[in-house]
């Protein structure tokens, strides 16, 4: 799970991590147990759909500004470590 | 609290009776000599305010009108984007970042003649109840510095219970407003979701996370609230349908109001914050309002249902900290390498307990049965909701179970932690406002808060509602005297 989550734990963290999250998911089989068929899901509760706004071409965010904040940057790109190379 | 309220601050600025560059001067000078014992300030950005001071008083010289929080100081939890002004979310993760744009909040705000001094401390990414997980360490409970102030945003609530700001914005994805509103002893306002744009506010679960203030008063909270409030295209989730305007509806009353008192809410909840509410429903009553006790037992399960949804959408929203465009970047050979040592190094536990979670509960054979059942029982809070709110214009209860709790108690346990916010957590579910009104101590001189629930878009009857509750209200426990080094504490 830790490694889908792109996180790196500690022997002690892991120990203490599994525990309390096994804590909470014991406290969460009140609704892992429910007979909740045929209620629909909410994922959220004021629904708006379909946000649309005219094509039309406006400022962004000004790219030195957003560069400035960047760890590594390149031809006013992101620079990152090798991508590809190794196995996984 | 002798202190002015936003409301006659912003009246004297207007009027020319008062510099906002003088009141600018006075708010700086009690966070220097206050905060060093309370740490509700992760930032204070004294030029800055001292410009915008500035720029008002120039305003009111020139006869125009600067808004109307002319010359009103403000703090903004540090979830809130500032263009140029580091906004951390108190995590390692974004220390130093300086964000290319401004919250619509703060671009309303400034709009208003507000003067923002400084970013709030708060738990790391807004998760916890009680400003402990943040990098930067604990804020301390104005009334009590070996208590917690609440959270997530503790520091904007203690910044207005020690008198440092007369108003703050804050967050609420499952009670991080009203909960240190009520451990602080201020008023903390949940708006309905949708009615104050998430523009520039740091994304934790967006289908529960809201603004709102933070305010000694209810009206004062009131006045923020209509400022910041209204649709906002840069948000998809805003409500195109116009916000409630509250402040001119405050004076209105309670007389025919139907009150339900939450059972679920009081039954778990400490003698001493029943005792208050109790007298809460009296002044309710004596102004001319109905009450009644009514049972919303889906409630019950709120807090099960939260600890998937939120920690499911935090898991996706946290997955853009990957060392690449901003914030912390620890190098490896590879990216993957990079993007993992860089979140290691830079989330605390309780992120990373979050994390873990919501990938789990959004993981391949476990939707169904944790992510998905939450959003079914979300269904059912509603209904529960709807089904009370077709006999009662607005609910009342505690805020918070119980007063607050001392520094290091609850930080072990998660699960005890979480506790804290069951009465608030299934508003943001069900996507409504409520309000916390302080209402007199508890047991050991403790602020308490009484929490007054209302149906999507009932922004305007629950303040009147507070305000009846609040003119009752027996006086607030005092503000200790800041001290430089609180005894016992590093």
């Amino acid at each position: 799970m830790a490694s889908l989550a792109r996180l790196e734990l500690s022997e002690e963290e892991l120990d203490l991590f599994t525990g309390q999250l096994a804590q909470v998911l014991d406290h969460a089989a009140d609704v892992a147990s429910l007979d909740l068929d045929g209620v629909a899901p909410t994922a959220h509760a004021m629904a708006v759909t379909n946000v649309l706004r005219p094509d039309e071409p406006r400022p962004c965010l000004d790219r030195d500004e957003v560069l400035a904040q960047a760890p590594s940057v390149e031809d006013y790109r992101f620079r990152v470590p090798r991508l590809l190379g190794e196995a996984p | 609290m002798n202190k002015p309220s936003a409301l006659e601050l912003a009246a004297a600025v207007r009027a020319g009776q008062r510099s906002a560059v003088e009141v600018v001067e006075e708010h700086l000078d009690a966070i220097e000599a206050g905060d060093g014992a309370i740490h509700a300030f992760n930032l204070i950005t004294a030029d800055e305010a001292r410009q915008q001071a500035l720029s008002v008083d120039r305003m009111v010289a020139e006869g125009r009108d600067p808004g109307l929080l002319a010359g009103v100081p403000v703090a903004l939890k540090d979830n809130l984007c500032t263009r140029g002004i580091p906004t951390t979310c108190s995590s390692r993760i974004l220390e130093g970042w300086r964000p290319p744009y401004d919250a619509t909040v703060v671009t309303r705000l400034r709009a208003a003649g507000a003067v923002m001094v400084g970013k709030t401390n708060m738990d790391e990414f807004a998760m916890g109840s009680s400003t402990e997980t943040s990098a930067t360490g604990a804020t301390r409970n104005p009334h009590d510095v070996s208590r917690v102030p609440g959270g997530s945003s503790g520091g904007s609530a203690a910044a207005v219970a020690a008198g440092f700001v007369p108003l703050a914005l804050g967050s609420d994805t499952g009670g991080s407003i009203r909960q240190p509103a009520a451990l602080c002893g201020v008023v903390g306002m949940k708006p309905t979701y949708g009615t104050v744009s998430r523009y520039g506010l740091i994304a934790f679960a967006s289908s529960l996370d809201q603004i709102g203030p933070f305010a000694t008063t209810v009206a004062d909270a009131a006045l923020l609230f209509d400022v910041i409030g209204g649709h906002d295209p840069a948000d998809s989730t805003s409500l195109m349908r116009p916000t409630p305007r509250v402040l001119s509806v405050l004076g209105d009353g309670v007389e025919g109001l139907r009150v339900g008192v939450l059972d679920e809410y009081m039954d778990g909840a400490d003698p001493d914050v029943v005792a208050r509410v109790r007298q809460a429903e009296a002044a309710l009553v004596a102004a001319g309002a109905t009450i009644e006790e009514v049972s919303v037992p889906e409630v019950r399960l709120g807090l099960s249902a939260y600890y998937l949804i939120a920690p499911g959408e935090a898991s996706s929203n946290l997955a853009r900290y990957d060392g690449v465009r901003y914030g912390l970047r620890v190098d490896a050979e590879d990216t993957a390498g990079m993007n993992l040592r860089t979140r290691s190094a830079g989330f605390g536990p309780e992120v990373k307990r979050r994390i873990m979670l919501g990938t789990y509960v959004l993981s391949a054979g476990y939707m169904d049965a944790y992510y998905n059942q939450a959003l079914r029982v979300r269904t059912r809070i509603i209904e529960g909701f709807d089904r009370a709110y077709r006999r009662f214009d607005i609910l009342l209860g505690p805020t918070t179970p119980t007063t607050a709790f001392p520094l290091g108690e609850k930080t072990g346990d998660p699960l005890t932690m979480y506790l804290s916010d069951v009465c608030t957590i299934p508003t943001n579910l069900a996507g409504h406002p409520a309000i916390s009104v302080p209402f007199g101590d508890g047991d050991g001189g403790l602020p308490v808060g009484v929490q007054l629930l209302g149906p999507a878009l009932s922004e305007g009857t629950l303040m009147m509602a507070a305000a009846v509750v609040e003119a009752a209200a027996p006086p607030s426990p005092p503000v200790l005297a800041p001290v430089s080094e609180p005894e016992g504490l590093r």
